[in-house]
């Protein structure tokens, strides 16, 4: 049997089972704490950092999606120096790539451009980079703008531990990372690639999508799929 | 007593901000009651006055002109608003950015032009290096991100400034 675990966020009496993480409990106790890498039915990655909290006083910071919950622990989810971290954090987000959310396949239906909104970011006090990206539109149905990736992973992590292609990786370091396909040939020339299409379902932002939709018309899907997927998955021990 | 003075300014940009402006419709009466229309490129004055209370900028420091606008406009007013995502972000004006502005023209005038290929020279203001936010280069007061922001929240903000208000400008984002 699990041993159950009561703590507390953000003053709030909450409940969990051990090996839970932090994330899950707030999520099934409708307390919101931001994150653009999470995602339920793939594992966490901690790429995003946006779900920084605070623990028992101490001051340093933990990923909410990767520490798992203990008996008593104080969680703070929101406090005014936590926001001030996902504020700047979010501006990195931006102004490492080039968005321009005006002219996006995602504009309306983007995690990052929401994450601004509910942080109340209106503005950019980091310069902005204006990196030289790429864009890769050699997959027959879809394409990445890697202007628009902010590297939260998913699509590495659903198509390695949902599809099971391993198609999508990692490459360089630092401001050069990458996300690539097989090992850094066009997408086109995959031969992993199963067209599928959840590495575009799970993108939070218009990094990835379907050839031929204009912009702001980029709508992702509800996405129960993929706990259910993972069940599936794990129930045949896969 | 006398009224707010109230201005607009054009910079780099589509008119799209400026459109949303006049989407207010019928409330414009109520903000033109309480203030005056001194600059804008809506009505018909030459001159940016001084001693003027609200600026609306819309749109990126993309040229030379730009530049010398911003600057006469920020010594002349006192709350200065980046007026939609072109003034906030630099937005499309700011997509060319990473290609550098002698490939850009290039592409545009020489290699893309069938007729007549040449750079323009006269008249035309020279592009800066890059198209910049406004912020970049003055102080700016408030922020109204939103390509264009919508006519609420235009009227939100100016409604707040001409009451006296902390402008608050909640539900205001990128993009549309
Ligand atoms: S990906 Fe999102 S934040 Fe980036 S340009 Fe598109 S809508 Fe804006
Ligand atoms: S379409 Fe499917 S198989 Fe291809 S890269 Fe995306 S998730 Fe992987
Ligand atoms: S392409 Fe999309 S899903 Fe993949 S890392 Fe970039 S933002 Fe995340
Ligand atoms: S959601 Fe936890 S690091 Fe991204």
């Amino acid at each position: 049997m699990s041993t159950v675990f009561t703590f507390r966020i953000d003053g709030k009496d909450v409940a969990g089972t051990e090996g839970q993480t932090v994330m899950e409990v707030a999520e099934e106790n409708g307390i919101d704490i931001p994150g653009l890498c999470h995602l339920e039915g793939i594992h966490d990655r901690g790429a995003c950092r946006l779900c920084m909290v605070e623990i028992g006083g101490s001051p340093k910071l933990v990923a909410a999606c990767m520490t798992r919950i203990t008996e008593g622990m104080e969680v703070v989810a929101h406090s005014e120096r936590l926001l001030e971290y996902r504020q700047a954090i979010t501006e990195m987000l931006f102004v490492e790539r080039n968005h321009v959310c005006a002219v996006c396949v995602a504009n309306n239906h983007c995690e990052l451009q929401q994450m601004a909104a509910d942080l109340g970011v209106t503005h950019f006090d980091l310069p902005r980079i204006n990196p030289k990206v790429d864009i890769d539109a050699s997959h027959r149905l879809f394409a990445i703008d890697h202007n628009r990736c902010i590297l939260c992973l998913r699509c590495v992590r659903v198509c390695d531990e949902i599809e099971g292609a391993h198609t999508w990786d990692v490459m360089h370091r630092g401001l050069e990372t990458r996300v690539q396909t097989d090992m850094g040939i066009p997408w086109g020339e995959s031969s992993t690639c199963t067209s599928c299409g959840k590495c575009v379902q799970v993108c939070p932002t218009g990094a990835l999508f379907e050839k031929g939709r204009a912009v702001a018309s980029g709508s992702k899907h509800e996405r129960p799929f993929l706990p259910w997927l993972k069940t599936v998955q794990e129930e045949r021990g896969l | 007593m006398t009224k707010p003075r109230v201005a607009t300014v054009w910079l780099d940009g589509c008119s799209g901000c400026h459109m949303s402006l006049i989407d207010l419709d019928e409330r414009l009466l109520d903000i033109f009651e309480r203030a005056d229309l001194v600059y804008s490129p809506l009505v018909d004055f030459k001159e940016y006055p001084e001693n003027v209370d609200v600026c609306l900028v819309e749109g990126a420091v993309s040229s030379e002109e730009d530049l010398h606008k911003i600057k006469m406009v920020r010594a002349r007013t006192k709350t200065l608003i980046a007026f939609g995502d072109c003034a906030v972000t630099s937005n499309v004006p700011g997509m060319r950015n990473p290609i550098g502005v002698q490939p850009l023209l290039d592409r545009s005038y020489i290699e893309n032009a069938t007729l007549n290929a040449q750079l323009p020279s006269r008249i035309v203001p020279k592009l800066l290096p890059t198209a910049r936010p406004v912020h970049r280069v003055v102080t700016v007061d408030v922020f109204l991100p939103g390509c264009p922001p919508s006519a609420d929240l235009i009227y939100c903000l100016l409604d707040d400034l001409l009451s006296g208000r902390v402008p608050d400008v909640a539900g205001a984002r990128f993009g549309r």
